[in-house]
Formats: structure tokens, sequence, C-alpha cells
């Protein structure tokens, strides 16, 4: 039942609305509505119980297990969410003079000394709203510090086959080109191909580590040397850095250019696919680039910095302060944690996805990288029972649904088939590892006894499979009510 | 350990089931030489106790203002249901979609989303929202241009928020894109048309524009049109409920409809996290960034919703994705919807009516008092542009020394307007907040006229 099932002419949600209206006889009639917007019209409680039992739909965090690769599923801490939403910080308007909110500026001031002790980069900006947004900014920083040098033949950005597809996207969006390069059999970059594919077009690579195979790039220091030494800069794709936050900074590694998630790594909330916030570090050479505003420190006195301040920034990303409330957020789980919880963070993400990995293992699913250690997530590939019972790696996601679990990212990275990308977090107890283990192991069992159960799976959700085919056939993106 | 639910006995338990003697070993790919020590600039741990009472001081410290400013962010009541809602963990803690048997609430509720800001922006189609208004404005440029066979050109008032322009162009510049500043009338504050304005690929078109005045929104999308361009409407949600849907500007409305979803339901916070909205003809829907939900039916034939029109997006087109955004924000929609859903369309018009005569009382009386008067002669909807004789940066500061953040100083951006202020009243504000704002301006430029500061710069 949609929320205008509930309409009914006259009906409004009376508390709501203001006391005393007003005159618009002033306005021009040609530029005012002639027909009010077909708006529900129902009360506050059809509203409240409504979305209520919306959100009872949706699997979570905070309902199920989560293991969603690559997304860093872990607990969002209720403390950062109220304390993000002191009254007063709610009230502040972004335009408000710096002097009405030191505190608050104090809190992105710190946030941004704290992201920078971690990523080991010279100075971090909070401005991108996203992961995208961030590789946005770092890719617009690369254009702009060859640009500065004259140096624009360098048209070209290298993407490793098993990047996400914000990447290449990300490199469009500035303007270059995409040169893939493979991965070799222990799902490392192949080094053979970086060589010859590097060059005087070069603007840079872009390299998630650990990788979205949920390995180490071992030989980093060798893929740094051949990039800078081909006169392009290296951008670190963050959405991996809950692997090794507090143990290995991508400023050590000799990254040019870095984003992180803070919706992964410090936790904010996914909240149904946003808010996210995608800040960016930078070693010395692209620090004139970063992206405003900046919260600068002066004497005391925290102060958004502009274009006069950064003459040669890429710009502003947005009309504001980025996502202020998830940088918020991001502050309070962080002050939580402190310097030994970070190192935790990454402990005890790797702990768990070996754990997992190991457990799996023994209850003989196939992993895509038996001989490599697991970072925060590991992949298992359903090839051999797709070929043996018809039943897929979407099959066996679907039916985990019915097992409660929320599925592992199924499909990604493209180069791995039949792939489950399993990522637990650091949040998750062993008893909820093992009881994941046992709902795998039990639908492989349905798999081979009963596969047409698996295959209509899930059957205990509040719609069976969708038709994806007709979603996008026989489009229907407005309700219109019939006649 | 915060946060972490391991126990000694666990750790020992999962370390011999991987056969490993510590979480150190666990770290044996990563070359030694890389491992950081231990991270000295940053504090170590506090309770949740400890960083509350932080918090609470540092907010504190910021206070409550009697807030005048908008400048696209307003300040409207919020009802108190919409968060309690938002924040359950079922919304909260939930990712994008992608298994949608198990988000059937996220699903839904944006398809309804979609619904209202078809219905408010008189267009045939919606998405699932972008960044914020700025960065709406950015992608509706490159549609613009990707739907235009020849033209790299976007034509952009400066009637447009200063922002805005270079936020749009920070996202444009880099493939290639040109925007071209379109002057304004100094009578009306209203847009004037280049007399030979070349080829372009898009118009873009806000109303009311920064200084609140409305555009005549059905020339300029008429002239887009004649000229082969597309219309982008830049509108506020707010004043939607009341003024003509840009699905019906000129004869055949304008083409594609962004803006900034701020005002139905999110704090203004600092500055985020808001949304962006995006409309548009059922033509160009395949170049429209970002996520779309879509209705379709399970095996069983019942009506259920999923993602749809995936093939625009990054993570299947990669290099050749229409943008390269991943999430949307997701639950700013997810407040929005029950704001649009509670207010329906009675109340959202009254907001935008009580916001309209709020502002146009306070305009009316501050420009009463000598020294300040109006910057243009022509109707606005809830904010306007003051003229003051007086120093506006100094001014602004002397009425926060009275509690009152008087407006926005927009002297620098507009240097052609002498000192001039951006002030807005939306319905939040009460006859008493207003009588305090006058007699403080009042008071402060009388003050001034009689003893003027020292340090006076004309």
């Amino acid at each position: 039942m949609l929320i205008f099932d509930h309409s009914r002419p006259g009906r409004t949600a009376t508390a709501q609305l203001p006391a005393a209206g007003g005159s618009l006889d002033d306005l021009p009639a040609e530029l005012r509505r002639k027909d009010a917007p077909a708006l529900p019209e129902v009360s506050e409680l059809d509203v409240v119980r409504h979305y209520t039992r919306l959100s009872q739909k949706n699997f979570s965090i905070d309902t199920q297990f989560y293991p969603l690769g690559s997304c860093t599923m872990k607990y969002n801490p209720r403390a950062c969410n109220s304390l993000a939403m002191l009254p007063q910080f709610l009230a502040r308007h972004p335009a408000s003079p710096d002097d009405t909110g030191q505190g608050f500026l104090a809190c992105m001031f710190e946030l941004q000394e704290m992201l920078q002790a971690v990523s080991g980069m010279a100075a971090v900006s909070l401005a991108p709203m996203a992961g995208a947004h961030g590789e946005f900014a770092g890719v617009a920083m690369i254009r702009a510090y060859h640009d500065a040098r004259g140096d624009t033949a360098r048209r070209e950005i290298i993407v490793p086959d098993a990047a996400h597809g914000t990447n290449p996207a990300t490199a469009t969006m500035c303007g270059y080109t995409v040169k893939e390069i493979p991965t070799d059999a222990s799902g490392s970059v192949d080094l053979a191909a970086l060589r010859a594919a590097v060059g005087p077009q070069t603007a840079g690579l872009m390299l998630t580590n650990p990788s979205t195979l949920g390995v180490f790039e071992k030989t980093i220091a060798d893929i740094q040397k051949i990039v800078h030494d081909a006169g392009g800069l290296l951008y670190y794709d963050g959405a991996n850095l809950n692997a090794i936050l507090g143990k290995v900074r991508p400023g050590d590694m000799g990254f040019d250019v870095i984003h992180l998630n803070l919706h992964k790594t410090f936790s904010t909330p996914h909240g149904g696919g946003g808010p996210g916030a995608g800040p960016v570090g930078v070693s010395e050479r692209l620090l004139p680039f970063l992206p405003i505003p900046l919260v600068l420190n002066e004497r005391g006195f925290y102060r958004l910095a502009a274009e006069t301040d950064r003459p040669q920034s890429i710009g502003r990303l947005s009309a504001n302060l980025g996502n202020a409330g998830v940088l918020l957020r991001a502050y309070v789980y962080a002050r939580m944690l402190g310097r030994s919880g970070m190192l935790r963070v990454a402990e005890y993400a790797t702990l768990n996805a070996n754990y997992l990995m190991a457990k799996l293992r023994d209850a003989g699913f196939e992993l895509a990288y038996p001989e490599r250690r697991a970072s925060h997530e590991f992949i298992v590939t359903l090839k051999k029972l797709k070929d043996a019972t018809g039943i897929s790696a979407m099959d066996f996601a679907k039916r985990l649904l019915d097992y409660g679990f929320h599925a592992p990212t199924t499909y990604f990275p493209l180069l791995v088939p039949e792939c489950l990308l399993i990522e637990p977090t650091e949040t998750e107890s062993r008893a909820t590892l093992d009881s994941f283990v046992e709902a795998m192991t039990a639908i492989r069992r349905e798999a081979e006894t009963n596969p047409e159960l698996v295959k209509g799976a899930p059957h205990t959700l509040p719609v069976r499979r969708l038709d994806d085919v007709r979603a996008a056939r026989e489009l229907d993106l407005a309700y219109q009510p019939a006649g | 350990m915060p946060f972490i639910p391991h126990t000694e006995e666990d750790v020992s338990a999962m370390l011999g089931a991987i056969g490993a003697k510590s979480i150190d070993a666990l770290f044996d790919e990563i070359p030694p030489a890389l491992l950081s020590g231990t991270l000295d600039d940053v504090p170590e741990g506090l309770s949740e106790m400890a960083v509350a009472r932080l918090m609470q001081a540092r907010a504190s410290a910021d206070g409550f203002w009697s807030n005048f400013i908008g400048a696209g962010v307003y300040e409207h009541h919020i009802p108190a249901a919409i968060w309690q809602i938002t924040t359950r963990g079922e919304f909260y803690s939930a990712y994008t979609p992608y298994q949608a048997e198990a988000s059937q609430g996220t699903l839904q509720l944006i398809y309804e989303y979609q619904t209202m800001m078809t219905r408010l922006t008189g267009l045939d189609v919606s998405n699932a929202s972008l960044y914020d208004g700025a960065s709406a404005l950015a992608e509706a440029m490159l549609m613009a241009v990707r739907s235009h066979k020849t033209s790299r050109r976007v034509l952009v008032p400066k009637t447009v928020h200063p922002i805005y322009r270079r936020a749009a162009l920070t996202t444009v510049k880099n493939q290639g894109i040109e925007l071209v500043e379109l002057d304004y009338d100094p009578v009306s504050g209203r847009t004037v048309l280049p007399a030979d304005p070349g080829t372009f690929a898009g118009l873009v078109i806000p109303q009311p524009n920064f200084f609140g005045v409305l555009e005549d929104v059905h020339a300029l999308t008429d002239w887009a049109h004649e000229q082969g361009a597309l219309a982008i409407a830049l509108v506020n949600p707010t004043t939607l409920a009341v003024l003509e849907a840009p699905g019906k500007w000129g004869a055949t409305g304008a083409d594609i409809a962004v803006g900034e979803g701020q005002p139905l339901g999110a704090p203004m916070a600092s500055g985020g996290p808001y949304f962006g909205f995006m409309c548009c003809r059922q033509a160009f829907v395949r170049q429209m960034p970002g996520r779309v939900v879509g209705r379709t039916v399970d095996l069983d034939g019942r009506p259920g919703f999923a993602l749809t029109l995936q093939a625009r997006e990054q993570h299947i087109r990669r290099s050749k994705a229409t943008s390269n955004i991943c999430t949307n924000q997701g639950l700013i929609v997810t407040a929005a919807t029950q704001y649009l859903s509670l207010l329906g369309p009675q109340g959202l018009a009254r907001v935008a009516a009580a916001s309209h005569a709020n502002t146009v009382a306070l305009a009316g009386r501050l420009a009463a008092i000598p020294g300040v008067s109006r910057a243009f002669e022509s109707p606005f909807f809830h904010e306007a542009v003051l003229k003051l004789k007086d120093n506006a940066h100094d001014v602004l500061r002397a009425l926060r020394a009275q509690g009152i953040l008087g407006g926005l100083d927009i002297s620098a951006w507009y240097p052609e307007l002498g000192q001039a202020i951006l002030v807005c009243a939306t319905e939040t504000k009460t006859d008493a907040d207003l009588d305090h704002y006058v007699q403080q301006m009042e008071r402060i430029l009388s003050k001034r006229r009689e003893a003027p500061p020292c340090a006076y710069k004309s």
C-alpha cells in the first residue's frame, strides 16, 4: 500500500500547519500554480504508521548480519547520531559567520587532523560528499597538478580491472581516457602489464589496496616506482581502508592523493544509500589544489578557507561544507575509538575475515585466492556448484536472506565467476560468524538436494524474487492512479 | 575495546581455526617496512559519556541565533516524527537497496519520493536524489550537453547563487564545458537575455532567483527552446506548492528541474547532509544520472520495487556511465518523503505563503528605515536584497551582538549593488522576531550615523 492510498481529500496533519498563511496576491498570476500538487493528504498517524511499517521491510545492520563485501557494514554507534544531532548543531545556518560556529569548526579541524594522521598525508579536505565525489576531487587535483606544470600530454588514467566502477567513471568525468590493466593469477596487479601501460601519456594510476579481491598488493613499492618514474601520480581509493586502519598508512605507501569513505571506515550510517562522506588527503605536491572549504586554525580561531586563501584550489564541490552532519558523526566515532581503538579496527576486521574464510574453506567452499591471506574481506567462488547444480551466486545470495543474513556482494569483482565477496567487519561476534557458516553449509545442501527451493528464494520476505527485466522494460518510476 | 565483541577466548579459538600465532601474523603479506608505528597525533579514546560532555560543551558554545539568512538553505519547522522515524535502525543502518527483496522499505519510500517530486515539478520522472542542489545543477548541465549534438556551452544567469555557479564549474570544466554568464536588469533583478547568444546546449532558469526575485520563466523557457537548447529549471521545492511547476513553463515546459532538497525536512546543520533533487521529461530518462527506483512484480505477480535503469550507472557501464555517482542522499530523502506527506499540498502551500508574507513584511519594514532600501522593484518570494548606506559587514556584526543573524552580505559577489544584504524570514519567525530585528536595525543604524566608528570604511 502506497502513502497515496491513505490519502483522502481535505485530510491534514493539522498540528504541522503554520497557524497563519499569508497572501500571495502580490505575485503575478501567470507565475503562480493553477492546481495544487497532488501530494498525499494524510494524518500524522498515517505517516508514522506507514513509514514505520516500511522500515520493517528492510534488512539493516541493526537487525541483521550484513557481510556486504567492500561496503564495511559495521555497527554505527548510536552516540555518533545523537551527538551530531544536538539542537545547536542542527540549528546552525551554513552561511553563519565562523565566529558563531567555533564549537562545530573545532570538531571539523580536529577531524581533518586525525584523518591526516591515520592516512599519512600532508593535508585533508572534508569537502567531498561521498566516495565517488572524493574520487572526482582527487583525479581533478591530479589533472590540476599536471596542467599547472604545463604537462598537458598526460591524458590517460590507468585502472586495474578489479577496480570499482566509480574509478573509470571518475576518470571520464575529469576528461581522461581510461586504460585497464589485468590482474595476475595470485590476485595482484600484473606488474609487466603496468610497465607496458605507463608512458608520457600517463596522468596517474587509481588503486585500491587492499584490492577488491581482498588481498594486499604486496608489490606496492614496485607499483609506486613504476608510476612515479613515468611521471604519473598515485591515487588511493580508500574503499578498503578498514583493513589497514592504523596498521599501514597510504601516505607511507607512496600515494599522492587518497579519499576515505567515512561511511565505511568511520562507521557513519549508510542510510539506505547515503549520505556518505569522502574526504580527500594529499601529499605535499598536491597541497595547493585541495578543494575548498578547508578548516584553518589561526591561533585558536577556526575559519573556513575560501577562494582567496587557496587560489590554485580545484574549487568547490558543493554549496557548503560537504555533508557536515556526517562529518560530525565520524568525529564522534574517531574520538570514542582513539588511537588504540583505530588500530583494533584493522586487527579485528582482519581476524574476523580470516576466521570466516578458514571456516568456509573447512566447510568445503572454494576460495578464489586460497593461497593468500584475507584482508578484511575475501572471495568465495560458486562456479563448481553452479556447474554441478545450476545454482548461481545470485540464487545463493537470495536464499541467505531467508536465513536472516544479508547477502554478501555478488558478481563483483567482475573477474571472479559466480563470486561472493564477504566482509564480516570487526563488530561481529564469533557466534554470528559461526551461524553464517552453518547457513552457507545448509544452503549448499539444499542446492544439491532441492535446487528448486534455492532457485525460488527468497520465500520469507515481503516479496519474492522481483522481475528486474520488466522493471527496466516497462518503466514505472512514478505512481499514476488508475483512471 | 569499543564496538568489538571478542573475548580472549574467542581470539585464541579463532586464531587456532586460522592456524595463525597472533593477530599480527595475519598482516604477514604487508611488507614490514610499511607498518606504521603508533598514531601519536590521534588522542586516546574516550567513553561515550566523556565525548558527550565535550560535544555538549561545543554545541552550547555555538548557541542559538535568531536567523534571517536564507541563500539556498532555509530554516523551516521540522515535524518531530520525521527524524524519530528516519533514524530507526532499519532506515539508518541499511545499505543501498541492491538486494531488492530485503530492501522493500527503502525502495518503496524512494518510489513514493519520486512520485511526489514529479508532482511538485510537473515533470515525468525523478531520480532517487543527488548530493545537493549545486551538484544537481552540475549534473543537469552535463545532461544538457550530452543531449545536444554540437554545443558544450551552458548559459547561466548571474542571478543563480554564486557558489552554485562555482561548484558547477568545478564539476563540468574538465569535460571542456563552458559556462557563459548572463546579466540581470539592475532595476528588476531579473535575467536579461543576450541578443546574440551563439549556440548553446542549455539555459539555467532559477525560480525564485538568488535575489529572491521571480524570473519570467515562461519567456526564458520558450527562448531556450527556440535556440535549440534545453531549459534547466533551478527551483526551491517549498515554493513549488504555489508557483507554477517547471513542467508547465512556457509553451512546452522546462526539460529538467533540479534544486536543493534541504527545505523539505533537513536541518540546516552547518551545511548538510541535504540532497539534490532532479526531475526530467521521459525523453531524457536514460541521460539522467543517479539511482532510480521502478515498480515491478515478483514471481507471484505481487507488486514490488527495485533499482532500475542500472545500465546507465558506473557499476555496469564503468568509463561510459552517465556519472560516477554511486550513493545518493537516501536518509535525507527518507526525511523529505515524510515531510511532504505530513505537510501535504495545504501545509506546504501554507509554509510557502507564510514565509513569503514574513519576508514581505520584514523587507518592507527594514526598507522604511533611513539608509536601507530595496535593491529591486519586482516581486520576490521569501528573500529580498536590501541596499545599505552603511557598511554591510559592520552592520551584520552589530546585529550579531544582539543575537541576530541579519542576513547574508552579498556585496563582494555583486559589487555593482554597493553594500547589500540578502534577508529571509520563513514561517518560523513570529511578529516579535521581526519587531526585534527591525528595532535593532533602527537602533544600530541611527547610532552609527550619529557616532560613526573610527575604522569606518565606506
